[in-house]
Parts: structure tokens; C-alpha cells; sequence
């Protein structure tokens, strides 16, 4: 009530009020319409004549074309990744009069799955409707010669011919290679803030991961055009000029795709990773991860169910296992242990420790227990390599405590990315007491840095992490960084790829790394080594460690039986090498995951087929080698 | 006389009010005309727009229907509403070239933000008039609080254009409710202080290259200089009488890009020169001052300063369209109202209009 009469008394002043806003909003409104229509005369009036006479110069259309991506090769030039032609059907549903009657006859013509009239559907939603949106992705020759025939019938449908990357190692190389696909929101986005989008006018898709992620700048190329002089109706007469689009660069990978094939079929059905190390630069040979998928699906446009079933899959294909899986490194890091422990002078060549088959912390009852239950008796250094002795390194690790063993690790490259030159890398776990308290807000026990001196606890290394620590030791100091790029091939020119190196171990006593050597050259020659039965009779000098990793902790009493436990909890078996044993050209890393079996008896096996590969079977790689 | 009368009262009694309605249908037929060109003579297309066209017009006849104390009282429920539908778009909503925009309703997919563009001047009209004019300062900085919010969820989406337009709806309320000089003179040199710090801090470097193609297209011409100096090329190579219907060389050749969306006022520059311009902003001025009458004459203040922003936010859609076509701002993505392709923005302007038709007819209905 007391608004209403509010409102009454006020109601002349209210409307006088009003009546002047009204009147300064038209004033603004005439005004802005004089601005327009003084900038029109300006435009039509004006300038009217040269304004004609770009109009009548613009009958050349300017039109983007796609460059072609560059050709991946390995390092004795078989191709691993090229452009193949493929026909498509495309549609712009702007110029379809009755498009589900068009769809539906188009369906039983090409015999075309529901599962591609849905993504159509899908991406019609997405694109404007002058667009060309695809329908079918490849046609085979039938079906492209049925459609000609009766193209006629469907205006605005029509065959377009493009490109499409191709793999033809299908999964055998999909996690270092990486994939290409279609360009999404937020490639695009990227795109345009980089300042590069003009640049992909014409292109669909993008290198993903792998190497076509990391070198999409090189792999690109620039885009060109072609000038069209058309005529009143707008149809083609001639091409005027063009600006070729400049194809992107060719790479060519360190990656022997033969040995890399050796590799994954010596992992065999095993789950793990395989890589294959020049230390001397770090070239990677062979980065195997197990299990793979086909980068192919990626390229052509992957279907939902296709793309569910790697996601949902229990065993992570899409993980990359060399570079992202972290494993607890087990016995395989003994030999850098044993460089710290030198170097840190707890231990000496010839200090001897007595291992009964189990070590204690002093004044706590917990044993823990040699993998070998009676004991390796009096060991040294070397015999600790070799048996692969627990007790000596349970004993070492304690005196050398976490955060010395944790700072010479990370100079060994634990806990910290390689640097590969792909985007998909983990720096795994290197812990350390501020790593603990920063993680889970505990204090770090004594006990933990006991696992710690076999490769347990906390700490998790890629495999990558691994192949070049072992690299470490065998280049007694130098850290290559590892590297899948041998050389980028442009307009016939060879460019090397740039070898890095990260800051070296330095040594007071160089000797050191000569004990570890030794240590490891023995786990292969010696009789009581562990990989002595695995390297019987080979034709070349090698050296190596293995490594058995536990993935569940085993109770005090309890016995462990591969046979019996479920298989995600059996162990993970491991092995690093390197040969030829005076001049190593290769380090090879390998993790096996939920084996029957361990380290020398699964892996290092593994180890010993690779090896009789690359210097027996394939002898003109070893030669080329540089 | 007596002819007369009896239609005028026909009109009356479907709640129309004659001038207006008679300049919206010529808008329509000039977009039909332009369309059917714009498109390359695509009868499929003219035909869908005249579809929506139809539809529109239904829906502006519908609500002229609802009695204008109901709009008044649904006023704020319908911008809570919008506010709800606003957060479900920045929760769930679907994205359509990268921005969240649309909500899937499951039966329907909709565009809380096309809602907006008439609850927000309903909801601050109504705030406003629930005191009387002019509004204390204490009124004024709600009535801000009630507009920001939307304003800046739209702004998240990302839909920069829409938000400002809606923002504008919203701030010619509060003009017309008189809100006092010097708080307007505030804000405008506020605003113009923002600008170096928008540029300086906040734009990403995309956003600036957008700046500064607009302020010269020729650094750029086959990239993003590209679709404006087409624009201006069609629009000044029309000249005085045109090149006639279905004649324009820029648009028929597809030299121009989305012609017959957000750049068709270059396709009829082109075809009807500077004639057919001054007709077609004659007409738009008209419709926008017989917008005006009808705010004076209302009786309500809230009928008043709805029916005012309205036509003033119309007016805002053409000035920035014609504006940015023509070189004069930046490309914003705003169609030409009532004539550009597309059924969204057709069937919201012309709902907007069919609260004015109420609010025309409503005043007759008191005077009789």
C-alpha cells in the first residue's frame, strides 16, 4: 500500500524525469546513426572508386594448403612413420536438401556403419553448417567407384582426397613415436596463443606424443596458397600463383626398428619395458613398452569403444612404461651403491661383512632377510655385487643414512627427469627426510633406509632413470642425456641432433668406478654370479646386474611362492647390462613385471638373447655404429 | 473512420501496436531478400529462415499476451532462474568452440544466456521500480550487484560479447531511471582508466593481436585482416545506388566470410549502396523510436524502464554490428538484429519485442 501511493505522488516528477533520459538517449542514438551513416558515405561515397577497383581486382581467391608432415625414418632409413592418401566422404549439411533422407540411402549404397553415422552426427553438432564435415573416413575403392558413379544424386556430398599418417610398425614403436590426431579445442586454443594458428589453416591434425609431439614444429611445415582467378559465378579458371606450402622437416631416429622388434618379442607377453643405450651419447636404440597399442586408430580417428577399451584396460597400455612407469629399482642400483659407499669411505675393497642370512638394526628385533636364507658368509664388496648379497648393502645403507644416499643418487639421475627428447616422463621417487616430510608428514625411520640399500622403500626409478645410471657407471662418471633424434633431414641437408650431457659424477678416487665394473663384469663371468648361467657361452665380453623386485611386502614368517600369490603381486624381475665389456657400445635396461621367477632367471635371459642379437645376428648395425 | 477504427481495435485486441509491427515485418522481408542472395541464391536457406522468422513472430505474439503485472511479479523468480541455469552451464554445460555455453536438458539443448538478455532488464527494472525514480545510491549499487553477477558468469563462459550487451541492457536501466550525472561521469572515466591496465595486464597476446588488426587490417590481409577488408571492400565498392540484388561480386564469389551470419549488412551494402543503407537504418530508426514513444507513454515505471531498455539495447545490436562490419569496432560476433541467419538471437529479439507490444497495448487498454 505505502509504495502504491509512493508511486501516485510521484508519478508526474517520475515521468518528467524519464521523458528527459528518453530525450538525451535519442539525441546519442541520432548522433551514433550520423557517426554510421557519415562512415558509410566515407566508404560508398568517398572512396567509392577505390574501393571499385580492389572489388573488381578480387577475383582471386586465396586458398590455404596443408604442407606435408615430414617422414620419420630409424637410423638405417626404413620408414616409421609416413603419409598415406585416403579418399573421404564428406558432407556440408548447408547444402544437403533432406539430410537424414541422404544419410539413410548413402547408408545402404556404402553399406556405412551406425558407429560413423553417430560421430558425423557428432561432429555436425560441432561444425558450422557450410562446413565440410566427414561421413566415412577411408573408402576402399568400391565403395569410392559406387559413389562416383551415382554422385549426382547427392548434392553436397563428396569425395575429398587427403593425407593420412601412417605407421607401419603398427605398435611396436607407438610410445616413442608417439601418434597423430585430429586437432582438438585445445590444440587450437594453444595454437592461437602461441601466434601459429595461420600456420594450420589447412591442416587437421597434430603430433600428439611421443617424437610427433616433440617435434611438431619440425614435422609441420608451413603452410602454403594457391591464388585462383575465378570467374562472376565463382568458378575456377586457372591457378594464378603458388606459394607451395613448405613440407615440414624428415626426422631420423636413433630407434634400429629391427632390434627394437627383437626387444618386444624377447619381452615376449610380458608386461615391463626393454631399452637399448648407446652411454657414449645416450642414442636410444630401443625403448620397448609393453603392452602396446596401434598408433594407427590415433591417426584414422579413434572410434569411443576403441578408445574406452585402452583406458579401461587393467594394464595401462597407454601408459608409457620406459620413461613413465616407476619400479622400485631392487639389486640393479648395488653397483652405484657401492661407488657411494667408497666414495663416502664407509666401506673399502677389502672390508669383509659377515651375513648369516639376515641383518638386524641393533636393539630391534626385526630381521631382514638375504634373499639367499643361509647366508653368503664372509662378502666384500665384489661378492656383494655378484651374489647380489642383501646383508652387506642392508648394512651399508644404514651407515651411509638416507639423505647421503639420496643426494649421490640424484647426481646418478634418480628422482629427476632424463631429459628425453619425448614430453610423456616421470621423475619417479628418489626419497630423501624432507621428500618424507614434505609427502606424507613423517618422520623417516632408520628401517626404511635398511630397504632402501636393496632398492625398496619409497624409492621408484623409470627405466629410462635406470639405463642411464648404468650409463653412469660404465662412462665412470659422464651422464648422457638420452636421446631418440639421430639427425633432422631438411631440403637434403643432414642436422645432426644435439647430444647432451648433464653435470658428470666426479669421484675423489676414479678407482672407484673400476670395483663396481668389475663387480659387474663378474655377475656375468663369475661362477657364483648371477647372471652367470643366463651369459654361458657368449660370444662377447658383457657385464650387468639383476634385480628381483618385491611388489607386496611379505610378512616375517611368511614364505613367498610365485606359483601361489595373485599375479599383479608377483615380483618384477630386472636386469641392467652393458658389452662389450672393455668398450661398451651398448647399455641395455629391462623390468619384467609379475613374473614366475626373478632377475637372473626371467630378465637377464632376456638380457643375453638381445645381446647375441645385436652382435651376432645383426652385425652391420655394429659396424655402422659410430 | 470507421474502417479504421475497427482495425486499430482488431490490433488492439491481439495486443499489437500497428507501426511497430509493420516496421518489424519489413525488417523481415528485407532479411529474407538479403539472405537468399547472401547465401548464393539457396532457396533451402531463405526458406529455414523464414521458418524462423515465423517462429519468432509467433513467440513475440504469445507474450504481448501476458499481462503485464504478471511479467512485473515473474520478474525476479525468472532471473533466479537464469542465475541457476547460468551455474549449471559452468558445471555441466556443453561446449561448442571452446567455450560452455549450451545446457543439455536431456529433451532440449538451451542457451541460459539467451534468457538473460530479458531477465536481466526485467529484474533491474523491477528492483528499480519496486522505490521509484530516481533511484537512492543505495538502490543503484544493488541494482549493479543484481547485473554483475550474471554479467560476469556470462563473461566465464568465455562469451565476452554477450555479457557486455547484456551488461549495457541492464546499465539503460539505470540511465533511464536517472541515475545522477555524476555517478555516470564516474564510471566513464573509470572505465576509460581500465583500459591501459585491461591491456597491459590482463589481454592475452591473441587478444592484443585482435586490437591491433582492427586498428589497421592491413598488417595482416590474407590472416585475420582478411574478413574486415573484404567487409569494407563490398560495403564501399556497392557505392551510391548498389550493384544490385544478387550482383554483388564480393559476396556471390565468396570473397567474404560469413556473409549471410554476422557480416550481411556488408552483402546489402553491396547489392543496394548507400540508398539501401540510409533505407535500412530509416527503418531501424524508426523502430527504435516508436520503441521510445512507447516507454513515455507507459504509465508504470517498471513498464517504462523495461520497455526503454529494450529498444535501447536493439539499438546497441546494430550500432555494434554495423559498426564493426563497417571498420569502426573491433569484430565482436554480433549479428545484424533481425536480419543476420541464425534462430537464436531472431526468436529473443523478437520476444523482447512482444513485451513491448504489451506494454504498448496495455496503456490503450487503460485510456479506453
Amino acid at each position: 500500500m505505502r509504495r502504491r501511493r509512493t508511486t501516485i505522488r510521484d508519478h508526474h516528477a517520475e515521468s518528467a524525469l524519464f521523458g528527459r533520459r528518453v530525450v538525451v538517449a535519442l539525441v546519442i542514438v541520432v548522433a551514433v546513426f550520423g557517426v554510421l551513416i557519415s562512415n558509410m558515405y566515407q566508404l560508398q561515397v568517398t572512396q567509392f572508386q577505390s574501393f571499385q577497383t580492389r572489388s573488381n581486382d578480387n577475383r582471386i581467391k586465396v586458398v590455404p594448403l596443408a604442407p606435408n608432415r615430414g617422414i620419420i625414418y630409424d637410423r638405417e632409413g626404413r620408414i616409421l612413420a609416413e603419409n598415406r592418401p585416403v579418399l573421404s566422404l564428406e558432407v556440408v549439411p548447408e547444402r544437403v536438401k533432406d539430410l537424414p533422407a541422404t544419410i539413410a540411402k548413402l547408408t545402404d549404397l556404402l553399406a556405412i556403419e551406425a558407429e560413423a553415422i553417430e560421430r558425423f552426427e557428432r561432429n555436425r553438432q560441432r561444425e558450422r553448417r557450410f562446413e565440410h564435415v566427414i561421413l566415412l573416413d577411408q573408402l576402399n575403392q568400391q565403395q569410392a567407384a559406387l559413389f562416383a558413379a551415382r554422385q549426382h544424386e547427392f548434392p553436397g556430398v563428396s569425395i575429398e582426397a587427403r593425407l593420412v599418417r601412417h605407421y607401419p610398425y603398427g605398435e611396436s614403436l607407438t610410445h616413442a613415436l608417439g601418434y597423430v590426431a585430429k586437432i582438438n579445442q585445445r590444440d587450437a586454443q594453444r595454437l592461437k596463443e602461441q601466434g601459429v594458428d595461420a600456420n594450420y589453416a589447412a591442416t587437421r591434425t597434430i603430433g600428439k606424443l611421443g617424437i610427433e609431439g616433440f617435434y611438431e614444429e619440425q614435422l609441420h611445415g608451413t603452410v602454403g596458397y594457391q591464388q585462383v582467378e575465378v570467374d562472376i559465378h565463382g568458378r575456377s579458371l586457372r591457378t594464378l600463383a603458388i606459394e607451395p606450402p613448405i613440407p615440414g622437416q624428415d626426422l631420423v631416429l636413433e630407434i634400429d626398428i629391427e632390434l627394437q622388434r627383437q626387444a618386444q618379442q624377447v619381452l615376449g607377453e610380458n608386461r615391463g619395458s626393454i631399452i637399448v643405450m648407446d652411454p657414449r651419447n645416450g642414442a636410444v636404440l630401443a625403448m620397448v613398452s609393453q603392452p602396446s597399442y596401434d598408433p594407427n586408430w590415433f591417426a584414422q580417428g579413434i572410434s569411443v569403444a576403441q578408445y574406452r577399451s585402452l583406458l579401461d584396460s587393467r594394464h595401462s597400455p597407454l601408459l608409457n612404461r620406459a620413461t613413465q612407469g616407476g619400479y622400485p629399482p631392487a639389486s640393479t642400483i648395488k653397483p652405484q651403491l657401492a661407488v657411494v659407499g667408497l666414495e663416502e669411505g664407509i666401506i673399502t675393497p677389502d672390508t669383509q661383512v659377515w651375513d648369516p642370512g639376515w641383518f638386524q638394526i641393533k636393539g630391534v628385533d626385526h630381521r631382514y632377510r638375504d634373499w639367499l636364507s643361509w647366508g653368503h658368509g664372509w662378502v666384500n664388496v665384489n661378492t656383494a655385487i655378484v651374489e647380489s648379497c642383501d646383508t652387506f648393502y642392508y648394512d651399508l645403507a644404514l651407515k651411509l643414512g638416507i639423505d647421503t644416499i639420496s643426494e649421490h643418487m640424484t647426481q646418478f639421475g634418480f628422482g629427476s627427469l632424463t631429459g628425453i627428447d619425448i614430453g610423456e616422463e616421470s621423475a619417479a621417487v628418489m626419497p630423501s627426510r624432507g621428500w618424507k616430510r614434505a609427502r606424507f608428514n613423517q618422520p623417516w625411520y632408520a628401517g626404511e633406509t635398511v630397504s632402501i640399500g636393496i632398492g625398496q622403500s619409497y624409492w621408484t626409478v623409470t627405466p629410462m632413470q635406470l639405463a642411464v645410471a648404468t650409463a653412469v657407471v660404465v662412462n665412470k662418471g659422464e651422464r648422457p642425456v638420452p636421446r631418440l633424434l639421430r639427425t633432422i633431414r631438411d631440403a637434403g641437408i643432414e642436422l645432426p641432433a644435439v647430444h647432451e650431457q648433464r653435470a658428470p659424477v666426479q669421484l675423489s678416487n676414479p678407482q672407484n668406478w673400476q670395483i663396481a665394473l668389475t663387480g659387474m663384469e663378474d655377475v656375468v663371468g663369475s661362477i657364483k654370479g648371477t647372471a652367470h648361467r643366463a651369459f654361458k657361452g657368449a660370444t662377447y665380453t658383457s657385464g650387468g646386474k639383476t634385480g628381483t623386485a618385491q611388489v607386496r611386502s611379505i610378512g616375517q614368517d611368511e614364505e613367498y611362492d610365485a606359483e601361489k600369490i595373485a599375479e599383479r603381486f608377483r615380483d618384477n624381475a630386472m636386469y641392467v647390462g652393458y658389452a662389450p665389456a672393455d668398450s661398451p657400445e651398448i647399455v641395455v635396461a629391462i623390468t619384467a613385471e609379475n613374473v614366475v621367477g626373478g632377475g637372473s632367471s626371467v630378465a637377464a635371459p632376456m638380457a643375453r638373447k638381445l645381446m647375441d642379437y645385436y652382435f651376432n645376428d645383426d652385425a652391420e648395425v655394429a659396424d655402422n655404429a659410430p | 473512420m470507421h474502417p479504421d477504427h475497427q482495425r486499430t481495435s482488431l490490433l488492439q485486441r491481439l495486443h499489437m501496436d500497428g507501426p511497430l509491427l509493420l516496421a518489424l515485418i519489413a525488417v523481415a522481408v528485407v532479411s529474407l531478400i538479403t539472405v537468399y542472395s547472401a547465401s548464393g541464391e539457396d532457396l533451402g536457406m531463405t526458406e529455414r529462415q523464414g521458418i524462423r522468422i515465423g517462429a519468432a513472430f509467433f513467440a513475440m505474439f504469445v507474450i504481448a499476451q501476458i499481462p503485464l503485472d504478471s511479467v512485473q511479479r515473474w520478474s525476479l523468480p525468472l532471473f533466479s532462474v537464469g542465475i541457476v541455469l547460468l551455474l549449471a552451464v559452468l558445471l555441466v554445460g556443453e561446449s561448442s568452440k571452446g567455450a560452455q555455453r549450451w545446457l543439455n536438458l536431456g529433451f532440449i539443448t538451451i542457451q541460459p544466456s539467451e534468457l538473460m538478455k530479458l531477465a536481466v532488464p526485467m529484474a533491474v527494472a523491477w528492483f528499480i521500480a519496486e522505490q521509484g525514480l530516481p533511484p537512492t545510491l543505495r538502490r543503484l549499487a544493488g541494482a549493479f550487484l543484481l547485473l554483475l553477477v550474471p554479467v560476469l558468469m556470462i563473461a566465464k563462459q568465455p562469451d565476452l560479447g554477450t555479457s557486455l550487451l547484456i551488461a549495457s541492457s541492464g546499465i539503460f536501466v539505470l540511465f533511464l531511471a536517472g541515475m545522477s550525472w555524476k555517478i555516470i561521469g564516474f564510471f566513464a572515466i573509470a572505465i576509460g582508466s581500465f583500459a591501459p591496465i585491461l591491456w597491459v595486464f590482463l589481454m592475452r597476446d591473441y587478444q592484443r593481436q585482435r586490437v591491433l588488426t582492427f586498428l589497421d587490417p592491413e598488417r595482416d590481409p590474407l590472416g585475420a585482416g582478411y574478413q574486415i577488408i573484404q567487409s569494407k571492400i563490398a560495403i564501399g565498392s556497392g557505392g551510391m545506388e548498389g550493384k544490385g540484388w544478387l550482383q554483388g561480386t564480393q559476396s556471390q564469389l565468396e570473397f567474404l566470410p560469413e556473409r549471410h551470419t554476422d557480416f550481411i549488412f556488408s552483402v546489402f551494402s553491396e547489392e543496394f549502396g548507400l540508398v539501401g543503407v540510409i533505407g535500412l537504418f530509416a527503418l531501424y530508426g524508426f523502430i527504435i523510436f516508436r520503441g521510445m514513444i512507447i516507454s513515455m507513454r507507459a504509465q508504470r515505471v517498471y513498464q517504462k524502464l523495461l520497455a526503454g531498455s529494450l529498444t535501447l539495447t536493439f539499438f546497441i545490436y546494430v550500432m555494434v554490428n554495423v559498426g564493426m562490419v563497417s571498420g569502426l569496432l573491433p569484430v565482436v560476433g554480433v549479428p545484424l538484429p533481425l536480419i543476420s541467419y541464425g534462430g537464436t538471437s531472431m526468436v529473443t529479439l523478437l520476444a523482447g519485442f512482444g513485451l513491448l507490444m504489451a506494454i504498448a497495448t496495455n496503456r490503450r487498454l487503460i485510456h479506453a
